[in-house]
């Protein structure tokens, strides 16, 4: 049997399609007065001029693209390894906070106290006291001023990561556990095959979120000395008194963090999908 | 006996759940508990997989004793498997991960021989379709049927099955009900805990009525449904009849 809509749906679906036209127009309409209002209001500053030549300058733009660019390599490198290892230890520290039995009481104890503390002390404090304190114990070995402060951001994220972590583990129901160990499984194996692959997935967007958040923050490195695209771009601004360099250096670093929020909000979007597809 | 348990008490705050409550069941022997919610059936399930751990009495599997504290647990539930009400699959595996996680992790198979089994099982159960599938594509009955196989495939000397059918949509009963009923002609021993009275008659060898943290009343089906001699089951089975679940 053929289907054809009966002339009551005929009249739902032109109303529907007017509609939907009507949307579009108002929305373009809007877009336009909008976007003229702030390039107005923008351009008709009084002190626009002035600001457009000591921010928006093509010249100096293109004279310090490359050192900016050479910084922002750094900014990158540092990036991989502070997540890869700040997810790491983030991981690690949630585990050790989970373990039950005397034993483990003092783990527990470091494991807590080292997620108060670190999430409360700012970043920069923390790689004061790593860059400069630690080379100022003159210890044999003491390493780079970029390793410690490398070092510094990843102990500070891991504090975070370790509750977004935490929190993921404790999202799994009990009932999970019971499962994998009336079917013999070792507390450690149901944790590594049962607990931790659910806990991750379900803290997957707000943990993509954090690292969008230390890209930026890996730039506060520049504090002890090393030259990241800020740094790079400070010099830049210091040298011809016009703030372009920031401008650029700006630019670029939105367009390193698209990737990674695409993909957060594609694994948010994903995993709201599954939420509402019911268990 | 294959399974006895003794004088077996829990607690939990003021409230007390089993109160020395003493069951044996012999080797293929299929034995229902029934009662009212709150009786004790899925507590003494849990206590006899080491899942919750007793206040007092012993329970002995192959004459050993599981309740020992020096026992490791996770032998003991090496050799008896678990079925839950909620189905319990982990939904972050296929249903063939799910029912070979054990078997690799725990018994330490081959991994193709443990697959081999699994697939095996599965078509057995008409499910060999859906063994790349995720637990949040079957129907309850079907994961049902999946959680029963990933208790088996262990091998274990008893099955606990805890209200099985319970969540379950009424047209999806039967499929888990018959799978049960063929375990049984395998000579599975089981202790189930269920609400269907009259799955209890068809399938069980023994009901035994739990009231007051004990076993009240045991026989046979037709002798403890249809002519108890306890007052206390005959009020419980008066309310089934009276809810049209008999």
């Amino acid at each position: 049997m053929t289907y054809s809509p009966s002339p009551r749906q005929q009249e739902r679906i032109a109303y529907r399609r007017g509609r939907a036209v009507r949307s579009v127009l108002l929305a373009a309409a809007s877009t336009a007065v909008v976007g003229t209002l702030l390039a107005v209001g923008i351009t008709g500053a009084p002190g626009w001029t002035r600001v457009k030549e000591s921010f928006f300058d093509p010249d100096t733009a293109v004279e310090y693209l490359p050192a900016i660019l050479e910084g922002l390599w750094l900014n990158l490198r540092l990036l991989v390894v502070c997540a890869s290892l700040a997810l790491a230890l983030g991981l690690l520290v949630a585990v050790l906070r989970t373990l039950r039995g005397p034993v483990f009481f003092p783990v527990r104890v470091l494991a807590t106290g080292y997620t108060y503390s670190f999430r409360g002390l700012p970043l920069i404090i923390v790689i004061y006291l790593f860059a400069f304190g630690i080379p100022g114990l003159r210890l044999q070995g003491t390493p780079d001023v970029l390793v410690l402060g490398a070092g510094a951001i990843i102990v500070t994220y891991g504090a975070y990561l370790a509750e977004v972590f935490r929190a993921g583990i404790e999202s799994v129901h009990p009932s999970q556990i019971a499962a994998a160990r009336s079917l013999g499984l070792s507390y450690r194996q149901a944790m590594r095959h049962v607990v931790l692959p659910q806990a991750v997935r379900r803290v997957a967007p707000p943990l993509l979120n954090d690292t969008v958040a230390l890209q930026k923050d890996v730039g506060l490195i520049s504090l002890a000395g090393p030259i990241d695209a800020i740094r790079a771009a400070q010099i830049g601004v210091a040298q011809e008194a016009d703030f372009t360099p920031y401008i650029v250096a700006g630019v670029l670093f939105v367009l390193l963090a698209l990737p990674l929020i695409a993909v957060t909000d594609g694994v948010t979007l994903r995993a709201a999908r599954r939420q509402n597809a019911g268990n | 006996m294959l399974l006895s348990c003794k004088n077996v008490r829990k607690v939990f705050g003021d409230h007390v759940i089993l109160d020395g409550l003493g069951l044996d069941v012999a080797e293929h022997e299929v034995v229902a508990l029934i009662g009212a919610s709150g009786s004790g059936k899925s507590t003494l399930l849990r206590c006899v997989n080491l899942l919750t751990e007793i206040d007092d009495g012993t329970i002995h599997l192959d004459g050993d004793e599981i309740t020992d504290p020096q026992a490791d647990p996770d032998v003991v539930r090496q050799r008896i498997g678990l079925v839950f009400q909620s189905y319990n699959l982990f939904p972050h595996m296929t249903v063939l991960d799910n029912i070979t996680l054990a078997p690799v992790r725990v018994h330490k198979r081959p991994p193709a021989e443990a697959k081999a089994q699994a697939m095996q099982w599965l078509d057995r159960v008409g499910l060999a379709g859906k063994a790349g599938a995720y637990p949040d594509r079957l129907s309850g009955g079907q994961q049902q049927r999946v959680a029963i196989v990933r208790a088996l495939v262990n091998n274990p000397r008893l099955l606990l099955l805890d209200e099985v059918t319970s969540a379950l949509d009424p047209e999806l009963v039967g499929e888990v009900l018959t799978m049960i009923r063929e375990l049984k002609g395998e000579g599975m021993t089981m202790v189930l805990a269920t609400h269907e009275m009259g799955f209890a008659r068809q399938v069980a060898d023994r009901v035994a009525f739990l009231d007051g943290g004990r076993v009240l009343e045991q026989g046979p089906p037709a002798q403890v449904l249809g002519d108890p001699v306890e007052a206390r089951t005959r009020q419980f089975l008066a309310r089934i009849i009276e809810a049209g679940r008999l």
